[in-house]
């Protein structure tokens, strides 16, 4: 395991705080143009995060969890993340591009080859974060399509009946997710051959049907487009409990995570790398990261009566731990839970651009200074930041 | 014709070279498919000729035949939305039309899919709605199962629709995003929907505010009465497949007169065939050259491999310098045709009539299999030097057999070069081509009026 911190920053909007777009420096006008993102990326790969996260949904945002509201005082409406990130792609060097897909309304085929593509404009920095929604309000947007979830109604999240839902709707994620995975291996590396004397283009021993009967879905293969640089673009999923935390450990590179405190982040730890086990990836790099939303000011005053302003415009409940403070401090707590097992960290800014800014000039060369954290990008693809390597091909015949 | 007069100008655009059997990938210039560096190069140059758009093509299913994977030409390409987008971020100007089927798609996500990419290039968005299906391809997909054939032009016809409503139900204003008072949006229902006919039943509240151009500019391709009916009622530009001169101005004729039905005025609709070409220094090597090139892409084995789609069975065995096969094609159901993933295949519509045909124009020539097949799959649209192809252009523009073309380069990614270089200036010479881009958006690349805004569902 490297002896370093890696640091994701997650994008939304004007940043996480729904007071964020009345802020100075905030940027709510150009929230629907290129250059709005491509600064934001810039800036995280300024601070050499190993990958940004964009997050996305098939539906407008709301402040209640499933349908929509007619509040007319938040930021409401978001571009299509996996084509932001596309757009970034070329304009940066460095840095991962994450976008969230939701999967549950999706064609695994059009994801796979729309992330697979990702890869190529970005040369090895491309991944996907995967997201269900299971509400209904997004279900009337797709009319009839069956899913897990079917148009649920989860107000009550702790009862059997929903929680047996939630599972299947999890394990069909695990189906989506083995499809994108399947179908970036179905041509294997070599499988252009441009064989002139033959006048072969590919060599369709090297290309190879995925043939895969789900139970929510099938699909045959291969991709239409090759296998990406990274042979396997990262994917990553969010989890705040048991279930998810096996689609984390059964399917993904890097898990995002919710911990309160040290404590709660060893145990989560412990339950993914026992799933990790149960699925049989012991020996494989499953990353376990912490969210954590961050108000950063130079002062710990500062930043406690900016979260109280922020709040008293727009009061705000996380499913992350706010934290509102130094870089500084901030530091402390993230060396004391990755001792804790966390293997990074993702950074929700509570504003964008302003919080972002302070992770880059403050969080970031206390933690180099401190060694945690690199002083260049020192490996050419996002796998190669996160100490991955580029994975055989399971097709591969040799 | 006077200098006073300006004359009908003459619209470009660029086609990225295609997984068929046009695109010579054995060129020693034949560069990736694939790689992003061939789509920035392709694209760029195609601004720097200031073309209206690039255009890239769709297929969802590696084509099969005889069971195996096709593999004498060019395999594999990407995602048309994050190819486009990321285009957007190494071009100022170019329009980023892509080919995307209603069948294995919901309008939800193609229309925020479009609306997205109409934002991040500035208005620069253009969607080619096509309608293809097949049991074949639809194997890769969770949707693949239910749509019932005939009712793929219904389902393109009312996802347009529905897309449609979609981008109209936020208006220009929604977004105030004013920091002082507090609102973000206008009104508390910016991008409330509720769509209900024989293929969707959607409601809700659509999550792109509007883009620079409102929606896409529509691109058609379907040359059917029912697909030239839909172009008329519907589309901004036809991507044609009539480039030669008199058939292109039937098409054209055909397709214009049947606007003013639509309450729609002749310049409302651009008509653009997709065109091939060989360039050369003079008239004579140009057509010296576009004979070796038809020989590059009609290889002995290309010759067999278009013979088996038409006689519909393995003829692996035949000697491509040798006469066509004696005996007649074989017919089965279009599900178990011999060569699947081929429209063109799947929609031939009377194989032992063509196989006659063919026959006679064979023996006829006295030509083997494959100067046969050279000869049946199309010489290209525009062969000579510079000034020959420019000259061509020009006449066949001025003379309502189109609006201008899509050129189909046989090299990637440098089959535009020497156009841009050598025929784009001539153009600009004769006063029919703009030497600078003259406005921002896909739209004013192609002439078309700005979109008001619409209420959903006053579009027809």
């Amino acid at each position: 395991m490297a002896d370093h911190l890696h640091l994701a920053v997650a994008l939304t909007d004007t940043g996480w705080h729904p007071a964020s777009w009345r802020e100075v420096g905030a940027r709510p006008q150009d929230l629907f143009t290129a250059g709005y993102w491509v600064d934001l990326v810039r800036e995280a790969e300024r601070g050499l995060a190993d990958f940004v996260t964009i997050e996305d949904g098939l539906r407008l945002q709301s402040d209640h969890p499933w349908v929509a509201d007619d509040r007319t005082d938040r930021v409401r409406g978001r571009l299509d993340a996996t084509l932001v990130a596309a757009r970034v792609g070329p304009a940066t060097t460095g840095i991962g591009l994450v976008p969230t897909v939701v999967v549950n309304h999706t064609e695994p085929f059009h994801a796979s080859k729309a992330i697979a593509t990702l890869d190529y404009v970005s040369s090895g920095r491309g991944g996907v974060r995967v997201q269900l929604d299971g509400g209904a309000a997004t279900a009337g947007h797709f009319g009839r399509r069956e899913t897990s979830f079917g148009a649920a109604d989860l107000h009550d999240l702790d009862s059997p009946e929903v929680q047996a839902r939630i599972a299947e709707a999890f394990d069909e994620a695990g189906e989506y997710v083995e499809v994108l995975r399947r179908l970036w291996d179905s041509w294997e590396d070599d499988a252009e051959i441009r064989d002139v004397a033959s006048g072969r283009f590919v060599d369709r021993a090297r290309l190879h049907h995925i043939d895969f009967e789900g139970r929510w879905f099938s699909v045959k293969g291969p991709s239409i487009t090759p296998r990406p640089p990274q042979g396997q673009p990262l994917v990553t999923s969010l989890g705040h409990a048991d279930i998810p935390y096996r689609l984390i450990a059964r399917s993904t590179d890097v898990g995002f995570v919710t911990p309160r405190n040290a404590e709660q982040a060893r145990g989560i730890v412990g339950h993914v790398r026992a799933e990790q086990e149960a699925a049989g990836r012991a020996d494989e790099t499953v990353h376990v990261f912490g969210d954590v939303l961050v108000v950063l000011d130079d002062t710990h005053a500062a930043a406690q009566a900016r979260r109280r302003r922020l709040d008293e415009v727009a009061p705000y409940e996380s499913d992350a731990l706010v934290f509102a403070g130094t870089p500084l401090e901030l530091a402390d707590l993230l060396e004391v839970w990755a001792a804790a097992g966390l293997t990074g960290f993702r950074l929700r800014p509570a504003v964008l651009p302003h919080d972002l800014s302070q992770v880059v000039d403050g969080l970031v060369p206390e933690l180099q200074r401190r060694g945690l954290f690199r002083t260049a990008y020192d490996a050419g693809t996002l796998r190669g930041l996160l100490g991955l390597g580029r994975p055989v091909n399971r097709y591969a015949t040799v | 014709m006077t200098t006073t007069e300006r004359r009908k100008q003459v619209h470009l655009a660029a086609h990225f070279p295609g997984v068929n059997n046009t695109t010579v990938w054995s060129d020693p210039a034949g560069g990736s498919h694939i790689e992003f560096e061939s789509f920035r190069h392709f694209a760029r140059t195609a601004e720097r000729g200031r073309f209206d758009f690039l255009f890239l093509a769709e297929g969802l299913r590696l084509r099969e035949q005889g069971g195996e994977i096709y593999d004498l030409d060019v395999v594999g390409r990407p995602d048309t939305f994050s190819v486009l987008a990321a285009l957007a971020g190494v071009t100022e100007h170019l329009g980023l039309t892509g080919t995307i089927g209603s069948t294995f798609n919901e309008p939800y996500e193609v229309a925020r899919q479009f609306a997205t990419l109409d934002h991040l290039s500035g208005g620069r968005a253009g969607w080619n709605v096509v309608t293809s299906w097949d049991a074949f391809t639809g194997q890769n997909f969770r949707r693949g199962g239910y749509l019932r054939q005939d009712e793929r032009y219904e389902r393109a016809r009312t996802f347009l629709q529905t897309a449609t409503e979609l981008w109209d139900s936020w208006r220009a204003g929604d977004v105030l995003a004013d920091q002082a008072s507090g609102e973000f949006l206008a009104r508390p229902d910016a991008g409330s929907f509720e769509h209900r006919d024989s293929q969707f039943d959607v409601r809700g509240r659509f999550n792109v505010p509007r883009s620079p151009q409102g929606r896409p500019v529509i691109f058609q391709a379907g040359d059917s009465d029912e697909g030239r009916d839909f172009a008329a009622a519907r589309a901004d530009a036809i991507f044609s497949r009539h480039a030669q001169y008199d058939e292109g101005r039937a098409f054209y004729a055909d397709v214009k007169g049947r606007l003013a039905g639509f309450g729609r005025a002749r310049d409302e609709l651009l008509i653009l065939p997709a065109a091939t070409f060989v360039l050369g220094d003079t008239d004579e090597e140009a057509a010296v050259r576009a004979q070796e090139v038809r020989l590059q892409q009609v290889s002995p084995a290309t010759a067999i491999k278009f013979l088996e789609q038409l006689w519909n069975t393995d003829l692996s065995g035949h000697d491509p310098d040798g006469p066509l096969p004696g005996f007649d094609p074989v017919e089965s159901d279009v599900d178990d045709l011999y060569s699947q993933g081929r429209a063109s295949v799947r929609m031939h519509r009377d194989r032992v009539h063509t196989a006659q045909e063919w026959r006679a124009r064979a023996e006829a020539g006295g030509l083997s299999t494959r100067e046969l097949i050279v000869e049946v799959t199309g010489r290209q649209t525009f062969i000579g030097s510079a000034r020959t192809i420019a000259e061509t252009i020009t006449r066949h523009v001025q003379d309502d057999a189109s609006d201008g073309f899509i050129l189909v380069p046989h090299i990637t990614p440098g089959g535009l070069d020497r156009f841009v270089d050598q025929v784009v200036p001539i153009l600009q010479e004769m006063g029919v081509y703009r030497t600078e881009y003259d406005g921002t958006t896909l739209r004013d690349n192609l002439g078309l009026r700005h979109l008001d805004h619409e209420p959903a569902g006053a579009a027809r």
